[in-house]
């Protein structure tokens, strides 16, 4: 049984212009100790997703989902009481911007003992040494000074090493890292994925990496699911996904970047743009930007299809893994 | 060619004409560390030299604080350099006349990282075009905008676009907005400041091949600043990597790339996450964060976070010095293989 098991996971935000549905009908299935990749452009709903798994919508996102369970429980049916002990502990978040989702009124010592104190009940001297010997497992030098230390004493990856601590303080099975890495230099980056691969092995927990990178996902996750308008468009382990992608839209997001053009001068660009509130297709979502769309494909919505090792949103998932090669837009 | 004489001047290729020079430009900043103690000094740009020619680009890269933003607002002349030369078409820069300053700004435009930021959201795309124009040239109104609607033809936005505000447009079409701002009093060299980096990926493709093709149809040379050495290596002709205010490693970009011989630029490359494991280098484990640039260490500025460091490091300032085809600040350059 996995460990995070959701169906047809749907969340509806009302606005002033409608109803918009952000995610729609997303299944996700995490394994004990996987490490999932969420990839996608801004806008497709992989942060929402997150949200949504983790209980932490506003009162304005409506979640609706056949299943959602964690561990075994339902955490749809859950009173809220109980989801709340749930959430912190055994499912974790590290969030994008560390300078901005830390407390900066508060010492990190006490954000990190904060989680402590709520979930393992510990106080005092154990609740000190915890912290301390958190700081140090996420690669804090001088960890005993670094308590009294305000976010803004210290630099974004340092933060970040924070975040990270707060999120393992209570063994998680499941942490979820929403662009962990976006806002921190490359060596920081580096450091910072090394560090969450090597707890997620060293504890055997399991790892929801959100990322608009590809080379973040191609190095760092097992399996990846690419996202587009709020749908999944495909999800394969990582290496064929990279090697052979077989929908149109990650075909085109991986010829789309720098590191695939050598040699070539102009990088192949997907015309038009992801569609917002008003203009979603009838068809396909991708179709109005797919360069194989056909007739049937601006009519009619395709399901999730099964392909070789995973599956994909489409009608004709590509052959070979590249959009007719050589084709100028 | 001028190496020799100039060791700390790289020169991608003969022909093209240098429009953009700069002699040992050096930015200091004097900050307060509180009521009772001395003022102190960051070195935020120390002694970086390049020549810049028409239709090339050079990318400038490096860590947040390691100067690059720096040398943008020097070579924009939004802040004069504390001391060095830089010369626009072989005009001197520093010490002009105010009206002077004015016309040799001309030569050199902006493009900033972030659309949404930099683009004031109450004017429309046709005043904000036509800003630099009312300011620098005697044109009417009318020409004013025919040359924006010309201008935003060429970056392919539409004319009928001309009299809506920054909002209406997604975050690639802001920066085609920008980058048409930046050409419109005709400039030699553009700065593009991480002009790609806040784009999605399938954007900043389209950004990157607009970027490239006014270049060609302008014979532009542009001075791309960015954190991302796969966006580099695909634009750039000549790279320098910068730590703490100084150059470390500048040269031709395949040079560079194919063989980097300072440890810096190769956990920098380690360090960018690749799509194709191929292409995955050694694993060479950056040690540590940037240290502050009030305190830099002695000796080689990278030594505590270098993983080939030795004493003489620490105790003696490696010069720039030409090495395989490329100027590279390290003591041990040639073993780096």
């Amino acid at each position: 049984m996995p460990l995070l098991d959701i169906k047809n996971l749907s969340v509806e935000f009302t606005t002033r212009a409608g109803t918009f549905r952000a995610v729609d009908g997303i299944d996700l299935t995490v394994d004990e100790g996987e490490v999932v990749g969420i990839v996608g452009e801004s806008g497709s709903g992989k942060s929402v997703t997150s949200l949504a798994v983790m209980g932490l919508l506003g009162s304005n996102g409506r979640v609706v989902a056949d299943r959602m369970m964690f561990g075994g429980r339902d955490l749809l049916t859950m009173p809220a009481a109980q989801r709340r002990k749930i959430t912190g502990k055994d499912v974790a978040m590290v969030f994008q911007e560390p300078m901005t989702s830390l407390n900066p009124c508060f010492t990190v010592g006490f954000q990190i003992m904060e989680t402590l104190r709520v979930h393992e009940g510990l106080s005092g001297k154990a609740l000190r040494n915890r912290a301390i010997a958190l700081l140090e497992q996420v690669g804090i030098p001088a960890p005993e000074t670094r308590l009294s230390a305000f976010p803004h004493q210290l630099s974004g990856g340092m933060n970040q090493r924070v975040m990270i601590a707060i999120a393992i303080a209570c063994n998680p099975r499941l942490l979820v890292a929403d662009e962990p890495t976006t806002a921190l230099d490359v060596t920081i980056q580096k450091q910072i994925l090394d560090l969450l691969v090597q707890l997620q092995r060293e504890r055997g927990m399991a790892l929801i990496l959100i990322t608009h990178d590809m080379g973040v996902v191609a190095e760092t996750a097992q399996r990846v699911v690419v996202m587009y308008a709020g749908q999944v468009a495909e999800t394969r382990p990582v290496q064929s996904l990279f090697e052979r992608p077989r929908h149109p839209y990650t075909g085109a997001l991986l010829d789309a970047l720098p590191e695939r053009a050598l040699g070539k001068r102009r990088l192949p660009t997907i015309p038009g743009m992801v569609p917002g509130i008003a203009d979603r297709p009838a068809g396909c979502l991708f179709s109005p930007r797919c360069r194989f769309a056909d007739a049937r494909c601006r009519a009619e919505r395709p399901a999730l299809f099964d392909v070789d090792d995973g599956r994909a949103r489409c009608f004709y998932p590509l052959p070979d893994g590249h959009p007719a090669a050589g084709e100028a837009l | 060619m001028s190496i020799q004489t100039e060791p700390h001047i790289f020169e991608a290729s003969a022909g093209n004409s240098v429009v953009l020079e700069a002699r040992d430009l050096r930015k200091h900043y004097a900050v307060k560390r509180g009521a009772f103690k001395p003022m102190a000094t960051v070195k935020a740009l120390d002694g970086v030299s390049f020549r810049l020619q028409a239709g090339k680009t050079l990318a400038v890269v490096g860590e947040s604080g390691c100067g690059k933003s720096t040398l943008a607002r020097s070579v924009t002349m939004i802040e004069p350099p504390s001391s060095g030369e830089l010369l626009y078409d072989g005009r001197e820069v520093v010490g002009r006349s105010a009206a002077e300053m004015k016309e040799l700004r001309r030569t050199v435009q902006m493009v900033f990282q972030n659309p949404y930021g930099s683009l004031n959201p109450r004017k429309t795309v046709g005043s904000i075009l036509t800003e630099p124009l009312v300011i620098n040239t005697a044109m009417d109104k009318h020409e004013r905008r025919d040359r924006a609607v010309a201008m935003m033809g060429k970056v392919g936005l539409r004319p009928d676009q001309v009299d809506r505000y920054p909002h209406m447009f997604s975050g690639g079409q802001r920066q085609r907005i920008a980058i048409a701002r930046a050409l419109m009093l005709n400039p030699r060299v553009v700065v593009a400041d991480e002009p790609v980096s806040a784009l999605d990926v399938s954007i900043q493709a389209q950004v990157l091949n607009l970027m490239m093709d006014l270049q060609e149809e302008l014979n532009l040379a542009y001075l791309f600043i960015s954190h991302d050495l796969s966006v580099v290596r695909h634009i750039a002709d000549s790279l320098m990597v910068m730590y703490l205010g100084k150059p470390v490693e500048h040269g031709a970009k395949d040079v560079v790339f194919s063989r980097p011989r300072h440890p810096y630029t190769r956990i920098l490359l380690a360090a960018t996450p690749r799509v194709n494991p191929d292409l995955r280098m050694d694993r060479v484990v950056p040690k540590g964060e940037l240290p502050s640039p009030l305190n830099p260490p002695p000796g080689c500025s990278f030594h505590k976070r270098c993983p080939f460091a030795t004493e003489r490091c620490s105790a003696e300032v490696p010069p720039l010095r030409t090495v395989d085809e490329r100027l590279v600040a390290c003591h041990y350059a040639e073993q780096m293989d």
